[in-house]
């Protein structure tokens, strides 16, 4: 049927459709009962899963080199538990480290300031483009390079506070500082990206009711950025946690290197792999969990599909 | 009340506003209307120096914004002292602008709590008057999101009144509302008109502006070329310009 032919035909009111040479009418078939094909297959999927489940289960349970008992005995062993507290604790004073210079370096390299913003960009260009294990193993070696630290006036001047390296920089100073100065580049462009989602025009209105530049990125500005910070902040936490496994080369016993010593000497390998992994993903859990509260406390008055609701029209009763 | 003289302002290589004059007296209404890119915007965003000006002077409220004299010259004030100038000069923008992470009752207690360093309970009970001023008493615990455009714009003004200016600049407060909202922000702009405070309204509104304005200045390609009352303008203009923009728009 061709349009010249359609506008040919004035006033003769709602022409069947014919197209597909079938004569169907909604009034006919309006009553006719729906089914949802998706909501039958829904149960047939969650069957094979279960499976798939049910079979990894089973290898693993009948296979004796698992070692269950080995798990059981080494799951709460002292050694396995001082681990796993050097490796909490290093990746929540890492990431606090990394969290706070992360924003300075954000501010600064978001700032008007020529001198500022590039300082901020070198120190992200050096920490992101050297691996951190050689980060960590520089700051533990630090001593051959400055023997002695001091703190005064630089080009030659007295000296306030000063100390042998090796004495400064402990093996717990030299994995805070490569974990912490490594992160805040990272960090920092996080940050960055979200105070660049928050829209111009909340800080101008800030300004505009006369808040200076600190009340402004306070109150405004940084809680909007959160909503877009804290989720790859909270990937970033986890993945911290993991990285922590790398100071076994600095000689300190994390959670993992104190089950390496442990299966060096027993040869359970296999066991005591999976006692870590059990913490590790014991800690993940946790982390995602308190993620999940953050995001929805930073969440308040964003537009989610759950929360948009349609604006109450109101009887605009003005005196 | 605002005293502008000689203001000129470069975006760039581009001079959009090039020396203007304008003044506005204590309870006056001015309107500035023109064709867009005339500069109507941005003189008013110079008034409380969102813009900086690059010559003349602005001078509110008895102060130089943004600047001081020093000597034979005149200087930028830091930030910190631009804000203070800022104190008693609300603004309402375009696009609402309120903080989206706060409701509406949070959004007008902000500044008071965080400038002026007011309590929480007196801040609070000064942000729910000033919603039932603009008829939205009742919206005060919801977030911008779930109000419309012409509610999130009487909250943007419920804003502005909360730290109690003796001047308000209107950035064409209803262009971003669908039109059967623009009513309901115009009737509070007209109730403010009528209890004496002072505006300078950016608008397309002809009919608004006639019924409310004490002064209309005509913008076109950075200067005022014509400026009266409502009734010579609106109604009589003898500039050609602003004949043939009138004529476009009403």
């Amino acid at each position: 049927m061709s349009m010249s032919r359609e506008h040919e035909r004035p006033g003769s009111g709602p022409a069947p459709d014919t197209r597909h040479g079938s004569d169907l009418e909604a009034a006919k078939i309006a009553a006719l009962p729906v089914r949802h094909p998706r909501r039958v297959r829904g149960p047939v999927g969650a069957a094979i899963v279960l499976l798939g489940v049910a079979v990894v289960v089973d290898v693993l349970v009948e296979n004796k080199n698992v070692g269950w008992g080995e798990i059981g005995h080494y799951l709460f062993d002292g050694a396995i538990l001082d681990g796993l507290v050097l490796t909490s604790w290093l990746t929540a004073v890492a990431m606090a480290v990394g969290i706070v210079l992360g924003i300075v370096l954000a501010l600064m390299r978001l700032s008007s300031n020529p001198f500022l913003s590039w300082a901020a960009r070198g120190y992200i260009w050096f920490f992101r483009g050297t691996p951190v294990l050689v980060q960590l193993v520089f700051w533990y070696n630090l001593a051959a390079l400055f023997p002695r630290l001091s703190v005064g006036v630089p080009f030659g001047g007295p000296a306030f506070v000063s100390g042998s390296a090796t004495a400064i920089i402990t093996p717990y100073a030299a994995a805070l500082l490569g974990l912490g100065l490594n992160e805040a580049a990272y960090m920092a462009e996080i940050v960055r990206g979200g105070l660049k989602s928050v829209d111009e025009g909340q800080v101008e209105a800030a300004r505009a009711l006369a808040m200076t530049f600190p009340q402004v990125t306070r109150k405004i500005v940084l809680p909007q950025a959160m909503r877009v910070i804290v989720p790859p902040t909270g990937n970033q936490v986890i993945g911290m946690l993991k990285l922590t496994s790398l100071v076994s080369v600095i000689a300190l016993s994390d959670l993992l290197y104190s089950a390496q010593t442990i299966y060096g000497h027993n040869f359970e390998t296999i066991p005591l792999l999976i006692v870590v992994s059990i913490w590790y993903l014991a800690l993940t859990t946790v982390l995602s969990f308190g993620q999940m509260f953050i995001e929805r406390r930073f969440s308040r008055g964003a537009p989610t599909r759950a929360k948009r609701r349609a604006p109450i029209p109101d009887e605009a009763v003005i005196a | 009340m605002v005293d502008a003289r000689g203001v000129r302002k470069y975006f760039g290589s581009h001079e959009v506003l090039r020396g203007v004059d304008f003044a506005v007296a204590d309870g006056g209404v001015a309107c500035l209307i023109g064709p867009s890119g005339s500069g109507k915007s941005t003189l008013l965003r110079c008034i409380n120096h969102l813009e900086p000006i690059d010559a003349g002077a602005i001078v509110v409220n008895g102060a130089l914004i943004g600047h001081a004299v020093r000597g034979s010259h005149i200087v930028e004030l830091p930030e910190r002292q631009i804000a203070r100038n800022r104190i008693g000069l609300g603004m309402v923008f375009q696009r609402f602008n309120l903080f989206a992470h706060l409701t509406a009752a949070d959004n007008v207690m902000c500044a008071p709590m965080t400038v002026r360093g007011m309590s929480r309970a007196d801040a609070r009970r000064q942000a729910l008057e000033l919603l039932d001023r603009v008829g939205l008493a009742a919206r005060a615990d919801h977030y911008p999101a779930q109000l419309s455009g012409g509610q999130q714009q009487r909250v943007a003004i419920a804003r502005a009144l909360a730290m109690d200016p003796n001047l308000i600049l209107f950035d064409e407060p209803t262009s971003a509302l669908d039109p059967e909202l623009v009513g309901e922000v115009l009737a509070v702009m007209r109730d403010l008109a009528r209890s004496g405070m002072t505006m300078v309204i950016v608008t397309h509104e002809i009919a608004f502006a006639r019924e409310i304005a004490t002064s209309v200045s005509f913008m076109d390609d950075g200067l005022i070329v014509e400026q009266g009352s409502a009734a010579d303008v609106l109604d009589n203009p003898c500039n050609p310009r602003t004949r043939a923009f009138l004529k476009a728009v009403l």
